[in-house]
This record gives C-alpha cells, structure tokens and sequence, in this order.
C-alpha cells in the first residue's frame, strides 16, 4: 500500500505524544520499578527515591535476591499455587464443555437464536463486583436459592463458601457461569468459519452425526479451542475480584488465597512492597511463558480451512 | 413417506434445540431472578424458611434505602464520571496513536508500534503496585482523574484503531493536503467518521471496562466519596452484611447502565465480541 507523503517524525510527534506519555508512565515504568523494587525492601511508606536518587535507594533497601528466596521458601507462593491449580482443573473442563454446549445451540438456524445469543452474554456484561455479590447470596448454605433447589432433589448442600473443601468450586461455579457466554462465543465463531460443503461431502460419503464431529468439527475447531484454553489459562492465573468478594481475607484455611489476592495483601496491608514486586514478577513471568507457549505452537496446532 | 420422516426428524431436531436453549437460559438467568427477587424483599422476608421465590410481600424500601447510603448517589456519578469521559479520551489517543502510525511516515515507525503491541501482554494484575507508586509520585492518588490519565495509552485500542486505518485508502488524505489542509483537519474531518464503526465498537468496550473495573479503583481510590459504584457495592458487605436486600438491589442499579447499552448497541456488540478474543 502506498503511503501518504513522507511527513516526518515532527508531523507524528504530537499525534503520538499522547500515548507515548502514557506508555512511558504507565507500562514501562511499572514493569522496570516492580524488578527493582523486588530486589529491595522498601516498606511502600518512607520515599521512594528509585527514579530520583537510585544509588541511594539502592544502598538503603538493597536485599538481592532475598525477597524471591523468601517466597520460594515459604508455603503461602506454593498454596496460591496450588489453590490456582485447583481453579484450573476444575474451572477449564466445565468451562470448555459448557461453552461448546452454548456454541453449538446458538450454530443453528432456529426462531429465537438471536435471543438466546443475548440472554447468554448477560453474566459477561455484568461486573464481577454484582457478580459476586449476587453468588455469595445464592449460594448462602441457609437462605441460598442453590441449596433450596437442591434440597429439592433430596440433595443437602454444602456449606459452600464457609467451607475449605467447597469454597474454591464454587467460585468455579461463578466463574463458569460468568464467562460461559464470552468463550461460547467465540467458539461460535470458530464454528461457523468452517466450510459447510464438507458436512455436505461426509454426508453423501454416509457419515453419521458422531462421525461428522469428530472428524470434522473437532480438528476443524482445533486452533479455536487451543485459543480459548491458553486464553482462559492466563486469566487462572489473575482472577481476583471473585475471590477477593466472594471469600474475604483468602477463604476458609486460605483454601481460595491466589496469587493477585497475594501481591494485594502483601503490597496494602502488609507494606512490603519488595516481596510484593517479587510476586508480580513472578506472575508476570508465567504469563508471559503461557504467552509465549500460544505463539510459539499456534501454528502447530493450526488446521487451516482450504 | 420419506418427506414425512424428514419432516419428524427436523420436528424432534426443533424440540431438543428449544429444551437446551431454555435450559441454559434457565442456568443464566436464575441468579439474576434471584438478585431481583431478594431486592424487592422486606429485610425480615430474606430469612424466611423455606426460602420465598416470589415474595408475599414485595417493597422498593430497599431500593429508597440504598440512595440514603453515604456516597451511593455520588458513586454513581464517579462511575459515570471515568467511564463516559474516560473512553472519550481513550478513542482519541488511540486514533491519534493509529493515525500517526499508519498515516505518517517516519524512521522508528515499526519499533514503537512493537513496543505498544508488547504492552499487550503485560496485565494490569502485574503492575498494580508500582503503578499506585507512580499515580502517588504524580499526586493522583484517591484522585477520580487518575483514571483519565490511564487512557492516554490503551494498547488495545491503539491496536484495533490502527487495524481500521490500514484499510483506508491513502488517496484522500493526498487529496486534501494538495487542498492546503493541515494533518490535523485531515484527522478529525476525514479519517475519524471513516472509523466511526470501529470507533462504536471500542467505545462500547472501554465504557463496559471502566464501569465494572474492580481492581484498579481499589487500588487508587482510598476515600469514599471518590468511590466508584463497584467500591462503594463492595463496601456495603461489612456495613450490612446479611442485609442481602440492599446489596442485591444495588447489584441491580449497577448492572441497569450496562444492559442498557449492550441492548440498544447490539450491531456494534456482537463486531467487539469477535475482536474482543484479541484481549482475553
């Protein structure tokens, strides 16, 4: 495409002084301050002179590497670990499966799709804040809606959030109830993007129903679905407003307690900014790893269409 | 014959599909009839056994009862306050930001258009504390307009601006500067209504972002008249836990804005929903 005259960087500048200001101030300072703030145990309270005075600061807070041995010594890095580890085996299944179901009701060409389309997408246009709230009241083991429902059954509920054992499955429950309609549809689209004419050909070839999904769709959905698990992998590893409001203070026997509850506590109600740092560079460093896992095997994965 | 069993095949096809259909529908929406149920509940009815499906006695006292609530009025208008004036400024910088990187060209073009789609990948979760440490070095601590100051770099709307502008031809732009127009007035009279589709679509993300975002307003506002409407829903859990009334009928305000927009706005949604995979 040919481009408009040469103008220069003088004609860009102010257009792109806006953003540069803020890319600048707020994502790489950030990412570069929280390195070196991790390797320090500045209390968040006294100056911080980082920018202003760094040889001083340094030799004032300077720790090395004491704040990641810390972490990696303690069991609290180990138990938002595992309790994110919790979340993703139970949360990534039932999500998947659940959002396929939605994907594959809303594929077809039916009076009323469009209104299931929009009544599905409700619960992700609603913040996690209402969200949870709304959760914690249906789940309330007494006066909950849930355990009402399934009492009806003859089934006696759990305690649900009061309870170690059942506190990190019901935030599963929200969650997939939450996010149902988001990864539905882009399952949706990843659905309708294959070609029709090839159901057409395996049905003349005399390939049943079952046959067709798993020899079609499934490969053909591939890309979609190794999309939507990474995707839904990182957020695992950053999901905080739900268990930050639906079980205060990391649950019951810290049974919910992940890692941006972590950094959270560490950095506003502890004041130590410096293990706070480590546990943001932590996280950040396995995100960027599943990151990189996505773009480095997307193209293995990839079943192109045609 | 054979049309017969197709027509009974497509009939049994339509009855599975309206179950399921409903049956998720159902899933969806019994929370949300839950919420609305509780709200128009006196605050004796909520610990009634067996529970009350539809209440005998429905009242609005909750919701006369919310607006007496210190700073639920006022949240709503700093809610409204960073999400309507916020995105305004977020489409702007980012059209800006597009335009001079797809529109102008200049020697280091490509390097900064990488380094803004590598902030992509640095989420707000890992960045909140040295970002409360520099809002505090700017004084912007507790301060609504922090939020305004965020959207003067948002790489996902830089990214889908920029998206947009590729596929505008060229030729106009060289038209009007042979007219004498500066870059400028070719910005806002030309490319910006050519991405008003775009434009929609962005606006209706970043407003659903800043009027449901939880973790940065936790973070940077500290006092609660500055509160945001999700805080202020938050901060009524100690004041009167139990009284699930209140806090159901403020969920439900809260949510009113949004739905609002997600149902008058349905062409531009379902555009966002396919880009929005982009951001996770």
């Amino acid at each position: 495409m040919k481009q408009a005259r040469t103008k220069g960087f003088r004609t860009a500048l102010p257009f792109l002084l806006p953003s540069l200001a803020g890319f600048i101030l707020f994502s790489i300072l950030p990412i570069i301050g929280t390195l070196f703030i991790s390797v320090t145990n500045w209390d968040g309270l006294s100056e911080l002179t980082l920018v202003s005075d760094f040889p001083n600061f340094m030799e004032k807070f300077f720790v090395g590497f004491e704040n990641y041995q810390r972490l990696f010594q303690s069991e609290v890095l180990y138990q938002a670990l595992f309790n994110t580890l919790k979340f993703i085996v139970m949360y990534i299944p039932l999500m998947l499966v659940v959002s396929l179901c939605v994907a594959a009701i809303l594929n077809n060409k039916v009076k009323g799709v469009g209104f299931f389309r929009i009544v599905y997408y409700i619960p992700v246009i609603t913040s996690w804040v209402a969200g949870s709230l709304i959760w914690k009241w249906v789940l309330n083991p007494q006066y909950g809606i849930l355990n009402s429902i399934l009492s009806k059954f003859g089934i006696q509920g759990p305690q649900w959030l009061q309870s170690a054992k059942w506190a990190m499955p019901a935030i599963v429950l929200a969650s997939v109830w939450k996010d149902m309609g988001y990864f539905g549809l882009m399952f949706l689209s990843g659905l309708q993007g294959i070609n029709r004419e090839y159901y057409e050909a395996a049905s003349i070839d005399g390939a049943n129903g079952i046959q067709k999904f798993f020899k079609i769709t499934l490969p053909l959905l591939t890309p979609t679905i190794f999309f939507v698990l990474i995707i839904s992998l990182i957020n695992s590893f950053q999901i905080f407003p739900q268990v930050m409001i639906m079980t205060p203070n990391g649950g019951p026997g810290g049974s919910t307690m992940v890692m941006v509850e972590l950094i959270y506590k560490y950095g506003f109600e502890y004041y130590e900014m410096g293990i706070a740092s480590a546990l943001s560079w932590i996280l950040f460093v396995i995100i960027m790893l599943l990151t990189f896992v996505q773009m480095k095997f997307q193209k293995k994965w990839v079943n192109y269409d045609d | 014959m054979m049309t017969d069993v197709i027509k009974k095949k497509r009939l049994i096809f339509k009855i599975l599909f309206y179950v399921f259909a409903v049956l998720v529908a159902v899933i969806v929406c019994v929370p949300f009839f839950w919420m609305f149920v509780t709200s128009i509940k006196s605050k004796g009815a909520l610990m009634l056994l067996p529970i009350e499906w539809i209440p005998k006695d429905p009242t609005f006292d909750a919701y006369r009862k919310l607006f007496t609530i210190p700073n639920f009025g006022t949240s709503i208008i700093n809610s409204f306050y960073i999400s309507i004036i916020g995105t305004v400024l977020r489409l702007l910088f980012a059209a800006m930001a597009a335009f001079a990187l797809t529109k102008i060209q200049f020697k280091g073009r490509g390097v900064i258009f990488g380094l803004y789609i590598t902030a992509l990948m640095i989420p707000a979760q890992t960045t909140f504390i040295p970002l409360f440490i520099v809002m505090g070095k700017l004084n912007l601590i507790n301060n609504l307009n922090a939020f305004l100051f965020l959207q003067l770099f948002n790489a996902f709307a830089i990214f889908m601006m920029r998206q947009k502008m590729m596929t505008i031809n060229d030729a106009y732009i060289e038209a009007a500067t042979i007219d004498g127009a500066s870059m400028w007035k070719v910005f806002f009279k030309i490319i910006l209504p050519l991405c008003s589709g775009t434009l929609a679509t962005l606006a209706i993300l970043s407003f659903m972002e800043l009027w449901n975002d939880y973790l940065l307003p936790l973070v940077l506002l500290t006092d609660r008249a500055n509160y945001t409407l999700p805080l202020i829903l938050n901060s009524m859990q100690g004041q009167y836990s139990n009284q699930y009334n209140l806090m159901m009928a403020g969920s439900l305000v809260s949510i009113i804005p949004i739905l609002i927009v997600y149902i008058f706005a349905q062409k531009y949604f379902k555009e966002g929903l396919t880009v929005g995979g982009v951001k996770g």
